[in-house]
């Protein structure tokens, strides 16, 4: 698969570990991970239950600090900033979309993505036209003013990525965000988070246990117990999608997988 | 952020309902009891505020209007003597039993002033005149106690301390803070009244108009180097040392602040019940918030737009609901009173309150994880 977009390295991390405490007792749930994210690609980070994706998903996404290790963002160190900065650097670099979409239950899709926009001190019309380009780019145009009670998953995981295009990032971090869709939202989610990493040259880094998503993938990096413990290219994959054997390749892949959404 | 505070605040309008409910509750229970202590000071000193006085001379060490000693007339003909005294008129106030023209008694308190002096005159007459009471028994009530002192009509008779009395007109919201209603008769009269077996040359009380060329300091020194035994003071002093007397000597203006101050303590803790209940039900977005990369001065903006639009809300409902219960007390015996400064200071009370009781919200998102976003 080959990006459209010229690829950059946006994320450096070195020796990125994590360790929490209970007690007298201490959890590591990120051990020793180097890794670089280039822009242009879709890179999915894969592993079983706890095995650390979430929190380095969280460390990249600068909500959550590293016990130890650096990590830099489009070349600024983020791990020496003080804690009151990192709002800023979310701001200006990253984009989250979640599992549970967590949108505005109150706010229509339109004043979902004006929100994302106003904490960037976008207001008025320009963030209105903004609102409406992003929803128009995933595809909402004609529901932009629906409340998201009234949005289908796959649509309100839309609004979601379009909010989070708000403050046009280069950076984009998802949590599983086609794990609670069925099969043809989430395909229309993915091939929307391609097209960001491809056509507009984002970096996007996705979380998922969803094996229908694999074959999307530009980069897929394997999570065991805290560790990085191999890399594929997405070259590597199409076995993947269509053929048995290449299932056992991945640690945790579920055998009645389908490759189709 | 305005629109996603307004949006979460008025989202759940059960909730909303009760968070006004509470603040309106709070504020018109603060609005009644400062009301009810302005009415109350306003009454324990109103013959004083009235009396167009610049200087009261009064019996030594007497503390308050209702207890007014009375001393020899001849004072009053050193005060007229004395430089910077424009005008002097004497003054009486005691108890004296009234009894109805049914043979009921009640206890009312006689005001005898000269009439025509302008100094110490009963006011807002709504019936007959003040210069009737130069007739002879001539007595003027208020309008609310018709039914107390059993009178209906000018004319109606009454005895008053065993002598005889003609009602000859009739004011509107002179209350008194005793259970004595003022009586107002002339100065004459009053002596009959109160005190018919003295030398009759008493006074209780010594009203001044200054000269325009004196001012009030240089002429209280003047009467204070020719007087022995007596106080001289300003009617705003004398105003105020009556007023403190009532409201916190007696206990009943604690009494009145304190139910105030319990009302303020009710409120902040009903809004502030109200808005972390309403902030815990969209922790999650204040987590995306922050997610997001929204500061947490942000977050207080949102929380403080809630608090204020909560206020002012409650604020416009508790007004009204004040109001209709002043009017409704308004023939009771009880004055509250809610001037505009009053109106305004509530005002910025309320928005107070409110934002008071969001700093636990507020504490609550400050330490607010925004990893939180990524559980479950």
């Amino acid at each position: 698969m080959t990006s459209l977009a010229a690829r950059g390295k946006v994320i450096t991390a070195r020796g990125l570990s994590k360790l929490y405490s209970e007690g007298a007792t201490q959890l590591r749930a990120l051990a020793d991970v180097d890794l670089d994210i280039y822009s242009g690609q879709l890179t999915l980070l894969l592993g079983p239950s706890g095995s650390g994706k979430t929190t380095l998903l969280s460390i990249l996404g600068c909500i959550l600090r590293a016990t130890s290790g650096s990590l830099e963002l489009l070349g600024e160190a983020v791990t020496s900033l003080p804690e009151k900065e990192l709002p800023r650097v979310r701001r200006q670099t990253i984009g989250f979309v979640f599992q549970g979409f967590n949108l505005f239950p109150t706010l229509t899709a339109t004043e979902n993505v004006e929100l994302a926009l106003d904490i960037r001190g976008i207001r008025g019309k320009a963030a209105r036209r903004r609102s409406d380009d992003l929803l128009c780019e995933v595809g909402l145009s004609d529901r932009k003013d629906a409340f998201p009670s009234h949005l289908s998953g796959g649509q309100k995981q839309r609004v979601a990525i379009a909010r989070a295009l708000a403050g046009d990032p280069p950076i984009l971090l998802a949590d599983e965000p086609t794990a609670a869709l069925d099969s043809t939202s989430g395909r229309a989610v993915i091939e929307l988070l391609q097209r960001l990493a491809h056509r507009h040259g984002r970096a996007v880094v996705m979380v998922t246990h969803d094996p229908r998503v694999l074959s999307y993938g530009d980069r897929i990096l394997h999570l065991e117990d805290g560790r990085l413990i191999r890399e594929e290219a997405a070259y590597a994959m199409p076995a993947i999608v269509s053929h048995v054997p290449a299932r056992h390749a991945i640690p945790g892949f579920p055998d009645n997988f389908s490759a189709e959404f | 952020m305005a629109l996603l505070a307004r949006r979460n605040l008025f989202h759940d309008r059960i909730r909303f309902a009760v968070t006004l409910t509470g603040i309106v509750f709070a504020l018109v229970l603060i609005l009644i009891q400062f009301g009810l202590f302005l009415g109350f000071t306003t009454t324990t000193s109103n013959n004083i505020d009235h009396s167009h006085a610049d200087l009261w001379i009064v019996f030594h060490a007497v503390s308050y209007f209702d207890t007014g000693r009375t001393f020899s007339e001849r004072k009053y003909y050193e005060v007229l003597s004395t430089p910077g005294v424009q005008q002097a008129e004497k003054y009486m106030q005691d108890f004296a039993r009234w009894k109805k023209p049914d043979g009921g008694v009640e206890n009312v308190q006689v005001i005898g002033f000269h009439p025509g002096s302008g100094l110490g005159e009963p006011w807002n007459m709504v019936e007959g005149d003040a210069l009737d009471v130069k007739l002879e028994d001539g007595v003027i009530v208020d309008e609310l106690y018709k039914g107390k002192l059993g009178v209906q009509k000018i004319g109606d008779r009454v005895e008053i301390g065993d002598h005889r009395a003609r009602i000859v007109g009739f004011t509107h919201g002179i209350r008194s803070f005793t259970t004595s209603p003022f009586v107002y008769t002339s100065f004459k009269n009053s002596l009959n009244y109160t005190n018919p077996q003295s030398k009759q040359d008493d006074v209780a009380y010594i009203l001044i108009k200054v000269a325009p060329n004196f001012t009030l300091d240089q002429v209280q020194k003047n009467l204070r180097a020719r007087l022995t035994d007596v106080d001289i003071y300003t009617s705003a002093e004398f105003s105020r040392r009556t007023r403190f007397y009532w409201m916190f000597t007696t206990g009943a203006g604690l009494a009145v602040l304190t139910a105030a101050l319990m009302g303020l303590i009710v409120g902040v803790a009903v809004v502030a019940q109200t808005i972390y209940a309403a902030t815990m039900d969209h922790i999650r977005e204040y987590g995306t918030l922050k997610a997001m990369g929204a500061s947490n001065s942000y977050l207080y903006r949102v929380l403080i737009e809630q608090a204020v639009w909560s206020a002012v809300l409650g604020y416009a409902f508790a007004m009204v609901l004040a109001h209709f219960i002043v009017q409704s007390s308004e023939r009771g015996g009880a004055l509250i009173l809610l001037p505009l400064s009053m109106k305004i200071g509530m005002l910025f009370l309320s928005v107070f309150m409110c934002i008071a009781a969001a700093l636990v919200s507020i504490n609550k998102v400050t330490r607010l994880d925004p990893a939180m976003v990524f559980k479950g």
